[in-house]
């Protein structure tokens, strides 16, 4: 059973503390415009990655992926932070089902992560890219669905850390694999065999996949079918927000 | 009416037994103080009393309710204060108290009030659009114990509610505290480490070990000592000593040029004692004993000085089994 309140009250404090914090949005932010157009812009000059497009181009679905990678799984590993300095106690001790707050957390974190993405999809223009409006609403439908995966991911791990000293350990083992086997740099068909194998594993991947549909059409850029992104992405979801549940029910 | 029943709790980490066969009631309405030294097993209590936590064997219900069976009436039924401050520092007292309202259900149209009368019941009204950060760690204890009775549960929780606050502060949150049970209708069951502050508590229990070994209430505790000391001075000791010893058919010491005994009702007889002495007294005092005494003949230390090195290793062993075992 899901509590519409606990959902509710759950995205208005992570909302309210986004927008009063402006500091953080702007550098979380800077982080995608900084790879667009440094390291697209650099690699641009030495890469075509054929169909007609730059460098730059090619890499920007990849790069609305990676905002939603990093600002999903940080909105979800703030419960570790609630854990640590106690405000997750407080929701834990209310008479709210576990699923509630999974799902209160996830949509949080989809929230955040889709205005971001919002406002970055806005360059596309100075990217030379086109973009119908319909484009667009696609590109923001994906964009939802893929942020939640990614948001449930976050509080599957999440839910096996106490404290933050584990950051870095996420950052490296996780983060920075999921982005780089996703797609967003490099089209995952042409990797070895072992990283294919590991790309195809990776719900990023997919997504990232499912954005160069919305963005560029489902021409020569993409690697799987728009019905084999999306089915991905909501089984995955599912699977996520089931496993987060289960593991917030477990007590000590 | 006996409002938490705890059956022969135990709840083991790893090796390390934290709460051993311990068994109490509490009835519906007082002022409940469950005292130890750190370590001793009180926190590991309170959170299978809110359901944090499961017990290794035995039973705890809360109202009827069974902790581990039924959780959600149990959380329905209590509010807590934690021990570290369960706040959202970046949110103000009002939006606090707001996400502690919608969590727990309340109705929309009773909200603003309940939350209005909170926060003047906390004395925070004027900074409710304060961010909880700006706030000293005596309103912020103000504003979780507000928060704690906001939806109006029929036991509170406080975990060391005066930990780490300043004596003043510490005062003023006691004051408050002991107002709850008739303003608010609700028990109030407390943990400390502070002795002297379990005085206001209309019963206690003191736990050491993870094992309670005595209960009751203060004056029941502090008659186990064998009563108060009397000390007195008079001009002629022996003759006073012989009035007295005959007055109240008990022995009287001397040391030091001063007469002393021990008796039940130290502070009635003192007018006797005057009466009886007449102008050779000097100097009457009465010593009475503390909880600390209490505790000091129950376990052997002194509550205070309990072996830190200890309960440092009890703590990092549940923080390391927490690990091992990765849940919260």
């Amino acid at each position: 059973m899901v509590e519409a309140n606990v959902v509710y009250v759950l995205v208005a404090r992570e909302f309210k503390k986004f927008v009063r914090e402006k500091s953080r949005l702007v550098s979380t932010l800077a982080r995608p415009v900084i790879w667009l157009f440094l390291v697209g812009g650099g690699m641009s000059r030495f890469v075509s990655p054929g169909a007609g497009i730059n460098y730059m181009q090619f890499m920007f679905p990849g790069i609305l992926g990676m905002t939603i990678l990093f600002s999903s799984i940080f909105s979800s590993i703030s419960i570790i932070w609630d854990k640590e300095f106690g405000l997750m106690k407080e929701i834990l001790v209310a008479p709210v089902s576990r699923f509630s707050i999974v799902i209160g957390k996830a949509l949080s974190g989809t929230l955040i992560s889709v205005i971001q993405v919002a406002i970055i999809l806005m360059l596309f223009p100075f990217l030379g890219i086109k973009l119908s409006f319909p484009a667009i609403l696609n590109t923001i439908a994906v964009a939802v669905l893929l942020a939640f995966c990614i948001s449930s991911l976050g509080i599957v791990i999440a839910s096996f850390y106490e404290s933050f000293e584990s950051f870095s350990v996420i950052m490296n083992f996780i983060v920075m694999p999921m982005f780089f086997l996703s797609g967003a740099m490099y089209p995952v068909n042409k990797l070895p065999a072992i990283l294919k194998v590991a790309s195809k594993l990776n719900p990023l991947t997919y997504g990232v996949d499912a954005l160069k549909h919305a963005i560029f059409g489902s021409g020569e850029l993409v690697d799987f079918s728009i019905f084999t992104d999306l089915g991905v992405l909501v089984v995955s979801s599912l699977v996520f927000v089931t496993a987060a549940g289960f593991l917030f029910e477990r007590k000590k | 009416m006996s409002i938490i029943k705890v059956e022969n709790l135990s709840r083991r980490f790893g090796a390390v037994t934290a709460v051993n066969d311990v068994s109490f009631e509490v009835d519906e309405g007082v002022i409940f103080g469950f005292l130890g030294p750190n370590g001793a097993g009180k926190t590991t209590t309170i959170n299978i009393l809110c359901t944090l936590l499961s017990p290794t064997s035995g039973r705890a219900s809360i109202s009827g309710h069974d902790c581990s069976k039924d959780p959600a009436e149990v959380r329905r039924s209590i509010g807590i204060v934690f021990q570290d401050t369960t706040l959202d520092k970046d949110l103000t007292a009002y939006e606090n108290l707001m996400f502690h309202a919608y969590l727990y259900g309340m109705k929309r149209a009773d909200m603003k009030k309940l939350i209005h009368d909170a926060l003047y019941f906390a004395g925070l009204f004027e900074r409710r659009n304060d961010l909880v950060k700006k706030f000293s760690g005596g309103m912020k204890r103000r504003l979780e114990v507000a928060r704690g009775l906001l939806h109006r549960p029929k036991v509170l929780f406080l975990d060391e509610p005066t930990l780490g606050l300043d004596p003043q502060s510490r005062a003023n949150l006691w004051e408050f505290i002991v107002k709850l049970p008739r303003k608010h209708n609700v028990t109030v069951f407390m943990t400390t480490h502070y002795m002297e502050e379990a005085e206001v508590c209309d019963r206690i229990a003191i736990i050491d070990n993870g094992e309670i070994v005595t209960m009751g209430t203060p004056d029941e505790l502090k008659k186990t000592m064998g009563g108060d000391v009397v000390y007195l001075k008079t001009t002629d000791n022996k003759k006073a000593a012989r009035d007295i010893a005959k007055l109240f058919n008990l022995s009287v010491s001397e040391k030091d040029n001063e007469l002393y005994f021990t008796t039940s009702r130290g502070d009635a007889c003192i007018p006797e004692i005057i009466k009886a002495t007449g102008d050779t007294v000097l100097s009457v005092r009465l010593q009475r004993p503390t909880l600390n005494d209490v505790f000091l003949k129950m376990t052997g230390k002194e509550i205070r000085d309990s072996d830190v090195s200890s309960d440092d290793t009890i703590k990092e062993t549940v923080r390391a089994y927490r690990r091992r075992f990765g849940r919260s």
